[in-house]
């Protein structure tokens, strides 16, 4: 193993005495899970799990043009965001293809850009070559932070005593600047498991106090293992599986952050209103295996022994108890088809996105 | 990690329990680990005959897919039909109820004592 090469958060430390299984995601060794996929997506299903995303990407655009540099890289009308707030958006090519999913985050003067971690030198260099000509700054802050995600029904309650922040007070997708446990920290209400829940932005060194006493508090450490089944029953996209260079946000069912009326243009516009009018060459489509079996990336998507597509995320959905997924299919495929699972077709039915919502109270 | 002295093994963490000619077959305490949360089985077919390291099922975990490996080969006599519905018996006991297949042994090849299979543990590390 090259595990010297690999990178690691502030939290490792913590990761390795919690006896956590440590995988090579995206070049940093991660935890995939400490006490089991299973009981760690249940604890975030019903009362709370931490997470160390820390391994993401924080870029900062700062400068006189920074909010018509963001306008340029990003799908969404960032004019619409207030401070305070943050949006998922898209980051395109000029043909239209994904070069990143992302929240971007309105801070008072500039804006922060949270990446995926596989995604970070790529979308610098992308950031920088398309904004050349405008007076900005774009600052790769990403060791700078350590980020933690608590998320679970309880994770508000779980939360509160240890910051004088009202966090009832934080709508969804909004964050205040504050302290946790005494530290600097970012608490945004956002997240990636389809529960309610924070994220935290806390300096590297002040991490590990922060996590050991969250987990002291209850919160259930939770690997890459459940974040990605959770998503996937959240019916969220993961970057690599439904969305790449070759397929375009609208394809890829994110249309929701993809304002292609923006007055101001981004870089893929063009293309997406074209694919738009034209109409989509492929779609992706939430399912559920009706037969035996799982399906997983990459899997064909048949019908009448034709493939029309491939599953993009498949598993076993830990809260349903059924095999569900998500797949990039030809845009005619109609409710049935199947998944050819070890060359075995299997029978498939397409379902509404999200497979899990959680009540609202 | 127990790695019962009575048993044989083989180096893709499958262990074999010989009682005359019939041999009972399941995946190892460290392989039920390696892979996590067992989910889903897809056994043979009671009266397939497998030889020995073909591809006789797989075993998924909500993370992997992985392939079973027949340790010796001959027909299948009886399937752990159990595992379809309680998959994680193979995670709870992979060397009591967590057993996978029973084979009536026409083919064999040479199976790595305990002591040897726990060296070969020692080496993946």
């Amino acid at each position: 193993m090259a595990a010297q090469a690999l990178r690691h958060t502030p939290l490792y430390e913590e990761h390795k005495a919690l006896g956590a299984r440590l995988v090579d995601f995206a070049g940093w060794e991660m935890p995939v899970q400490y006490a089991g996929i299973k009981a760690e997506h249940e604890a975030v299903r019903t009362v709370a799990g931490l997470f160390d995303v820390s391994h993401m990407g924080e870029v900062v655009i700062k400068g006189p043009q920074a909010e018509d540099a963001v306008q340029r890289l990003v799908t969404r009308d960032v004019s619409r965001l207030s401070v305070g707030q943050a949006g998922y958006a898209a980051v395109c090519y000029e043909s239209g293809g994904t070069v990143d999913d992302v929240l971007v985050y309105r801070i008072p003067e500039d804006f922060l850009i949270v990446v995926n971690a596989s995604n970070r030198e790529k979308d610098v260099a992308h950031f920088r070559e398309n904004t050349g000509d405008l007076d900005v700054e774009i600052i790769d802050e990403s060791d700078d932070w350590a980020l933690l995600a608590l998320q679970g029904p309880r994770a508000a309650e779980l939360l509160q005593p240890f910051t004088q922040t009202d966090l009832s007070a934080i709508k969804y997708y909004r964050y205040e600047v504050g302290e946790v446990e005494g530290v600097y920290a970012v608490l945004s209400r956002t997240g990636y498991t389809g529960e309610d829940g924070f994220e935290l932005f806390v300096r590297p060194d002040d991490a590990p106090r922060v996590w050991r006493r969250l987990i002291e508090a209850g919160a259930v450490p939770v690997g890459l293992g459940a974040r990605d089944t959770l998503r996937l029953e959240a019916g969220m996209c993961l970057y690599g599986n439904e969305l790449d260079a070759e397929t375009t946000p609208l394809e890829a069912g994110i249309g929701f952050a993809v304002h292609l009326d923006k007055e101001q243009e981004f870089v893929g516009q063009e293309a997406l209103r074209r694919e738009n009018e034209a109409g989509l060459k492929k779609k992706l489509v939430g399912f559920k295996v009706e037969g035996r079996g799982i399906a997983r990336h990459d899997y064909p998507v048949a019908v009448g022994g034709e493939t029309v597509g491939s599953v993009t995320s498949g598993t076993l959905s830990p809260t349903l108890n059924e095999a569900i997924g998500l797949a990039l299919v030809a845009p005619d495929v109609e409710d049935e088809f199947e998944v050819v699972i070890r060359n075995k077709p299997v029978a498939a039915r397409t379902v509404p996105l999200p497979f899990y919502k959680r009540d609202k109270k | 990690m127990a790695i019962p002295e009575e048993l044989q093994y083989t180096k893709t963490h499958e262990w074999v329990r010989r009682e005359d000619d019939v041999a009972t077959v399941g995946i190892t305490e460290h392989a039920q680990d390696e892979l996590g949360d067992v989910v889903f089985i897809e056994l043979p077919e009671k009266g397939a005959s497998f030889g020995v390291g073909d591809a006789f099922g797989t075993v998924e975990s909500v993370k992997a897919v992985s392939d079973l490996y027949a340790p010796v080969g001959g027909e299948i006599v009886e399937v752990n039909e159990a595992l379809n519905d309680a998959p994680e018996k193979i995670n709870e006991e992979p060397y009591g109820d967590g057993w996978i297949i029973r084979l009536r042994v026409s083919e064999e090849t040479d199976l790595l004592s305990a002591g040897e299979y726990e060296k070969v543990l020692e080496e993946e590390e």
